[in-house]
């Protein structure tokens, strides 16, 4: 029995950056065989992004680029020759998945549409994820992750809880807004595939980052066409807990229900102040959390995030530190359930790397494999498994095909 | 009609709250059957009120918010508190290739409900669980919400502006979580169909929340650098900001990757010139200066609204968009044609509006067939139908308080 969970899906990917690339990711450290096709010599841009290893940059040992592509294959192809096109279809013919996020009228131009590949592969599930989908008045419309998250209606309402509006709305931190998307069209593919698998029918998918966006806030758009509420970054949700500040640190603290709320104020030990009778309930709390919310910040501000979060959830309290990306790798937890993994490449030496929040019992995710090499896959690909020679790879490589 | 994707596949869904929800709300918007495992003894508390705007619901069928991540779902009311209840529960499992839920750690166990137990009714059973922290690990037992996994995470102190407080996001934490465990199930589900074999899932919400912020990790890892929160700005792009237009807290998102954007901008703009001063000539500079920049584009761009910015900068190859409410989303010509919101008719709610699937599948659509199911609005088809129990026998377990 094969120890992955994937390792019967063949896939290409044909990305860029961050979203596609994080797509197939997530198949290749489940065990999908997956080969990236870069443009000859400079590859993925993400490798031209950092953070880079001791912050010099090289396109080889580009953070960003080591994380998104683990487990995965390179091959280096310029699809704006036809014949490099000629191979890609040579490609296709042998995949079960092709992952591309190039704007819809370049794929046109080249003659690579869905349309035209199925005719290679009938059983190829094809995805195209694009800023705003195929369809549209804004399906050519250039955008990035910020323009996206705010396109997506969740960076109108961030941060929420801004004391007015005279500042700017702002987007997630980290690389939420393209690794969502990304997860999120890798859903729809394993859906096709489990679908080619039963039916023996490819497919093609659409995957709209914008509206991958919008489903991410779906309560808070469907708000206003169901209930006429308005949101903006002023709102204050209920008991959304705001960041408190202690002695090192932040800490987040849901005492949501009723029951969260007495135990909250045992532990404070019984304040006059917790008597009040505009604190009396849940709905009260709410509205009065601006009064609230100063009472439990004086009380905190001795502790330190960490004692408090154990004291806290040790009493059955929804709490949590605030934490950096420092935190998160010292974590004892991180480690004990081994979130980070050592892997050794070539190029950055062995360094830790966050792998997958899930853990299989019969097909555990492994980083096997560090991230390709630019074209280091190119003799296995081109020579092992389309047949050519080495001649004739040699001439490839010179006409700058490959 | 068209087939569905997972046309054929059922799931035993217990899981509540958000954060469960929605990860068998996706697949039931591929086409699985899923039957929601409630009881009047352990209300969802998505369907008594919302946390966002603090409004409480009149009754159990009452909950937009329950609708809106529950769709296309079936509900049969069970007490689990109750043994029968837990031997029907097995009887539904044995019938399903999934089971899903989100309780604490443990306490499927406790109820006779964990991994194990289903392994025996149903041996390839897949069974995703979902928690704060993982089912393993020190921190197995600590609860939380979405805000503080995301806390946790990392995500939390790398939301909002650099000279002020972490920033929790807003619920879109709980769905992203979702999305993971939808994800989780489905390779899953790709690994039974190629071998026979079910597995357990381990889904950690923290985890999944704290893969997004890998560069931060990396340059952590790498470099020893504790990045922090930057609002809109980016490592290397600039300008890369939300700029204040006409009109009521309008704003449009301008980013800029390459120095033929750059001079495109400037063009739109009217060649101003200020931005001919040695510190703008290159990408380097305008990143070094952004502060600056960005102060001497709102001057420009306050004169137009966002939208008029948006097909300006388009026209010229510039990457730019509005900062949308959920007000204007629904009146965006965009949404409207992709038809992402749907109408659904609920049975006591009647008329409501729903987000579907964010991605068009051509063979297999992904559709919104129903509304969220009522409370035990399925007992008959599940119990009677499925598990082949006489009329008699339910109401007898309904009068005993197990169909509950």
């Amino acid at each position: 029995m094969p120890d992955k969970a994937l390792s019967h899906l063949k896939v290409l990917e044909l990305c860029d950056l961050v979203c596609g690339p994080y797509c197939t990711k997530l198949l290749a450290d489940l065990g999908a065989e997956v080969i990236k096709i870069e443009p000859p010599g400079i590859g993925d841009k993400a490798r031209q992004r950092g953070p880079f290893l001791n912050d010099i940059p090289h396109p080889e040992r580009s953070g960003l680029f080591l994380y998104l592509n683990t487990n995965k294959s390179s091959i280096t192809l310029d699809i704006g020759t036809s014949k490099g096109r000629d191979i890609l279809k040579q490609l296709i013919k042998q995949a079960d998945i092709f992952v591309e996020d190039n704007p819809p009228r370049m794929m046109k131009e080249l003659g690579l549409t869905y349309k035209e590949l199925k005719k290679i592969n009938p059983r190829l599930g094809m995805t195209s994820i694009t800023p705003f989908g195929q369809t549209g008045p804004y399906r050519d419309y250039k955008a990035f992750e910020m323009n996206l998250y705010h396109a997506g209606g969740e960076g109108y309402l961030l941060p929420i809880q801004s004391p007015d509006l005279s500042r700017e709305p702002v987007k997630a931190g980290g690389l939420v807004g393209d690794c969502i998307c990304g997860l999120s069209s890798a859903i729809a593919t394993l859906a096709a595939t489990y679908n080619m698998k039963e039916t023996g029918m490819g497919q093609y998918i659409d995957a709209s980052k914008q509206d991958v966006l919008m489903t991410m806030v779906l309560l808070e758009i469907a708000m206003y066409a169901n209930l006429g509420v308005v949101r903006s970054r002023l709102a204050r949700p209920l008991l959304m807990p705001v960041p408190m500040e202690c002695r090192d640190g932040y800490i987040m603290i849901s005492a949501l229900t009723d029951r969260e709320w007495e135990d909250l104020v045992k532990l404070m030990g019984n304040p006059s102040w917790s008597k009040d009778e505009k604190f009396s309930q849940w709905l009260l709390r709410h509205t009065h959390g601006d009064e609230l919310n100063p009472h439990i910040e004086e009380w905190l501000k001795p502790f330190q995030k960490d004692e408090l979060f154990h004291h806290l959830q040790e009493n059955a309290l929804a709490a949590a530190p605030v934490n950096t990306s420092e935190d998160l790798v010292h974590s004892a937890q991180m480690a004990s359930r081994g979130f980070f993994a050592e892997v050794e490449h070539p190029e950055a030496g062995k360094l830790k790397q966050p792998t997958a929040p899930y853990k299989f019992s019969k097909t555990p995710v492994k980083i096997e494999r560090a991230a390709p090499l630019l074209g280091q896959d190119n003799e296995a690909v081109y020579c092992g498994l389309l047949g050519y020679s080495k001649q004739e790879l040699a001439k490839l490589k010179e006409s700058g095909i490959i | 009609m068209k087939r569905a994707a997972l046309q054929g596949v059922r799931i035993a869904d217990f899981c509540w709250l958000w954060a469960g929800a929605y990860a068998t709300g996706l697949l039931a918007i591929l086409g699985a059957e899923v039957i929601k495992i409630e009881s009047m003894a352990r209300v969802d508390p998505s369907r008594k009120m919302t946390v966002t705007i603090g409004h409480a619901f009149e009754g159990v069928d009452h909950s937009p918010v329950f609708n809106s991540i529950n769709l296309n779902k079936l509900s049969i009311k069970l007490n689990l508190k109750q043994p029968k209840a837990v031997e029907l529960a097995k009887k539904l499992v044995q019938i399903s290739d999934v089971a899903s839920q989100n309780m604490r750690p443990g306490a499927m166990d406790k109820l006779g409900l964990g991994y194990e137990a289903l392994k025996e009714v149903k041996p390839d059973i897949i069974m995703l669980s979902s928690s704060s922290f993982g089912a393993e690990g020190p921190l197995r037992r600590y609860g939380g919400y979405a805000p503080s996994f995301a806390a946790y995470s990392g995500l939390t102190h790398l939301t909002g502006y650099s000279d002020a407080p972490p920033n929790p996001m807003t619920g879109s934490t709980d769905l992203m979580s979702a999305t993971t465990g939808a994800f989780a199930i489905l390779a899953a589900l790709n690994h039974r169909q190629a071998t026979g074999q079910g597995q357990h899932i381990d889904l950690s919400s923290v985890e999944s929340l704290a893969v997004f912020t890998g560069d931060a990790l990396m340059d952590y890892i790498m470099n020893g650098r504790v990045r922090t929160r930057r609002g809109n700005r980016d490592d290397v792009m600039a300008p890369h900001n939300c700029y204040r237009c006409r009109g009521d807290d309008n704003w449009v998102s301008i980013a800029v990757s390459t120095e033929e954007e750059w001079q495109a901008l400037c063009r739109v703009m009217g060649n101003p010139g200020w931005a001919r001063d040695r510190k703008f000539s290159d990408a380097r500079g305008r990143w070094q200066n952004q502060e600056e920049l960005d102060a001497l584009i709102t001057e420009w761009t306050v004169n137009y609204t966002h939208y008029e910015l948006t097909g300006m900068l388009q026209k010229a190859g510039v990457a730019a968009f509005p900062s949308l409410s959920n007000q204007e989303i629904f009146s965006d010509p965009h949404f409207k044609e992709r038809k992402l919101a749907v109408e659904v008719e609920h049975p006591v709610m009647k008329k409501q509006v729903v987000l579907g699937a964010p991605w068009k599948l051509s063979e297999t659509p992904a559709e919104i067939t129903k509304a969220s199911p009522t409370m035990g609005e399925n007992n008959e088809y599940v119990f009677g139908e499925l598990l082949g129990m006489p009329g008699s026998e339910i109401k007898r377990l309904m009068d005993e308080q197990v169909i509950y």
